[in-house]
């Protein structure tokens, strides 16, 4: 079997018809892999025996005739998803070797519906970056142009989609570590609702703002693998009762009659005009499809990335006080006290962005700041989120940019912190409000994918997905492989 | 916003970090970055906004009945642990 470059839809099809089976499959993509590592970097675990081994059972589950519409698809991980007597690093030196003991549900229900995990894919060390710079493990390389990053956190899942190194993958999207990374690899991303998927077994960035989603080739392969990872568990308190729906019924339905608002705000002077460009021309297609398009004005929205800025490093500050050199994770040698033990194990096992968040939280969250930071940060995001209520009285879905620029070169903007968040410009009003958000891939600036960004009111991914599915069917943007790759 | 030298060791104690002295200046200058930049929400006019706490409105955290429900995996777990001896985690002598 030659390089097998197709999506999740195809490749379930092929299985089914007998075309190839599951172990063959599984071996292309192995080989596909390896091949590209040196390139890329996109993985930091390659888990080939496993993957071959649960190959071989999809087959046979298959010949007994017990195959469902993913069994024997091979898919890969964000290695920030724990999996049972695997090595889950989080990007992070602190756990480099941790094996985690359990798996996350997100990991089970994709295992349950049959996939075939290939590995665990690199990553901004503990989600916390935009470039995929800050991995312990090295940058992950844009397969458009290896000179330059693939976004972050979710770096290594958009660039081995992009590839076509993996036909799917999980990710994470915290302030925009789905959409970005996808926007800048010409692939689809989805992060649903918040809650919609359990972050149990999910390491914890942001616990108010963490959400599991998925990057694909299409919208109909999200619609796919979104079903199997979604729904209520016992063990995340936050994960929401409620019915999930066959994402894939839908994703046909005409789209005459919605109503689509541009967020004024997202059309600001940061945006590239040449970024612009392609958003404008994807939204003509949209309104070819039948949808009405007016301007909506989301006013503090501007204010989203430095209230992330407190919220974000506020919850963390206080997720990663778990890593204490005791019970898992990096420990120093010969601690002389305690104290000396918790501070040597968590400056050398964390990384240097990793410690810039935590004492940004540590301090915003201590004595005597807590209400001008962090109260006010919170006021903040509830303007934020009622901004985006009203936009939903008026529109069923908001479009826009997902990042301001292309992807820009690996090192550029590594030592400005500022300038490196505001690459979430676009996206982090999503999580703020906890609303679903998607890109799909809508052209290219200079041989570089460009993202139009989708958001949608609460729990309106089956929308979501149908007009992103819709617009696929009319363009092949998100069919484009990079010829390194082709 | 500027931070001095003397606010960055004191927020890496509280953070239980320690920090090596090529790393402190780098953090004096981006921290104090990053406070000038989230100064910006002082100009957000939030009087009688009350602060939000989970971004789904009106959803109520579940509880569930105080039961034990996990198995006791206590040998599993100490294998990613640093240093364990007769099923305890060893640390340094904390009372003398």
């Amino acid at each position: 079997m030659s390089a097998p470059a197709a999506t999740v839809a195809a490749l379930a099809k092929g299985l089914a018809a007998g075309e190839y089976s599951s172990v063959e499959l599984t071996r292309a993509y192995l080989e596909r892999i390896a091949a590209a590592q040196p390139a890329l970097n996109a993985f930091v675990t390659i888990t080939s025996e496993a993957a071959l081994a649960t190959a071989a059972a999809a087959d046979a589950a298959r010949a007994k005739g017990q195959a469902g519409r993913l069994t024997g698809v091979p898919i890969a991980h964000k290695d920030i998803f724990c999996t049972e007597g695997v090595r889950t690093t989080c990007g992070s030196k602190m756990l480099a070797n941790f094996v985690s003991p359990y798996d996350a549900t997100v990991v089970a229900g994709l295992r349950g519906a049959g996939t075939v995990m290939l590995g665990k894919l690199n990553m901004d060390e503990f989600a916390m970056g935009s470039s995929n710079e800050t991995s312990f493990f090295g940058a992950v390389h844009n397969p458009w142009d290896t000179k330059m990053v693939p976004g972050g956190s979710s770096g290594g899942s958009a660039a081995a989609v992009a590839a076509r190194i993996v036909p799917a993958a999980t990710a994470t999207d915290t302030g925009g570590s789905i959409r970005q990374p996808a926007a800048l690899c010409g692939v689809t991303g989805i992060k649903p609702t918040y809650g919609r998927c359990s972050r149990y077994g999910m390491i914890a960035f942001a616990s108010s703002l963490d959400q599991a989603g998925l990057i694909t080739v299409s919208a109909e392969d999200a619609a796919l693998l979104l079903g199997p990872m979604s729904g209520s568990d016992p063990r995340d308190s936050t994960s929401v009762e409620r019915a999930v729906p066959d994402y894939t019924t839908t994703l046909g339905d005409s789209l005459e009659g919605l109503t689509i608002g541009l967020v004024k705000e997202f059309f600001d002077k940061g945006l590239d005009a040449t970024n612009e460009q392609r958003i404008r021309d994807a939204i003509t297609v949209f309104e070819k499809l039948g949808t009405r398009v007016r301007e909506v004005s989301c006013p503090n929205l501007p204010l989203s990335v430095p209230t992330y800025y407190v919220v974000a490093p506020a919850e963390c500050s206080s997720n990663l006080a778990r890593f204490d050199g005791v019970r898992f994770g990096h420990r120093c040698k010969s601690p002389k006290n305690l104290l000396d033990l918790y501070c040597r194990s968590r400056g050398e096992g964390f990384g240097a962005e990793v410690k810039r968040r935590l004492m940004t939280g540590t301090y915003v969250l201590s004595a005597g700041y807590y209400d001008a930071y962090y109260l006010k940060a919170q006021r903040v995001r509830q303007l934020i989120s009622a901004d985006f209520a009203q936009a939903f009285q008026s529109c069923d879905l908001l479009f826009g940019p997902t990042s301001p620029t292309p992807a820009f070169p690996i090192g550029a903007k590594f030592d400005d912190p500022i300038t490196m968040y505001l690459n979430d410009i676009y996206t982090i009003g999503a999580n703020l409000a906890g609303l679903p958000g998607m890109s799909i891939p809508c052209g290219f600036v200079d041989g570089l994918p460009v993202g139009l960004q989708i958001v949608g009111p609460h729990f309106s991914e089956v929308r979501m997905l149908n007009a992103a599915h819709r617009y696929q069917q009319e363009t092949d943007w998100h069919l484009r492989v990079p010829a390194a790759f082709a | 916003m500027s931070l001095s030298r003397a606010d960055i060791e004191n927020i890496a104690r509280l953070a239980r970090l320690e920090l090596t002295e090529a790393e402190i200046p780098v953090y004096v200058d981006s921290l104090s970055k990053i406070f000038a930049f989230v100064g910006e929400l002082d100009r957000a006019p939030t009087s009688g906004i009350a602060p939000m706490a989970h971004p789904l409105p009106g959803l109520a955290q579940r509880l569930r009945a105080d039961e034990v429900s996990e198995p006791n995996r206590r040998d599993t777990y100490q294998q990613n642990a640093p240093q364990v001896e007769a099923g305890l985690y060893l640390v340094p002598k904390v009372i003398e």
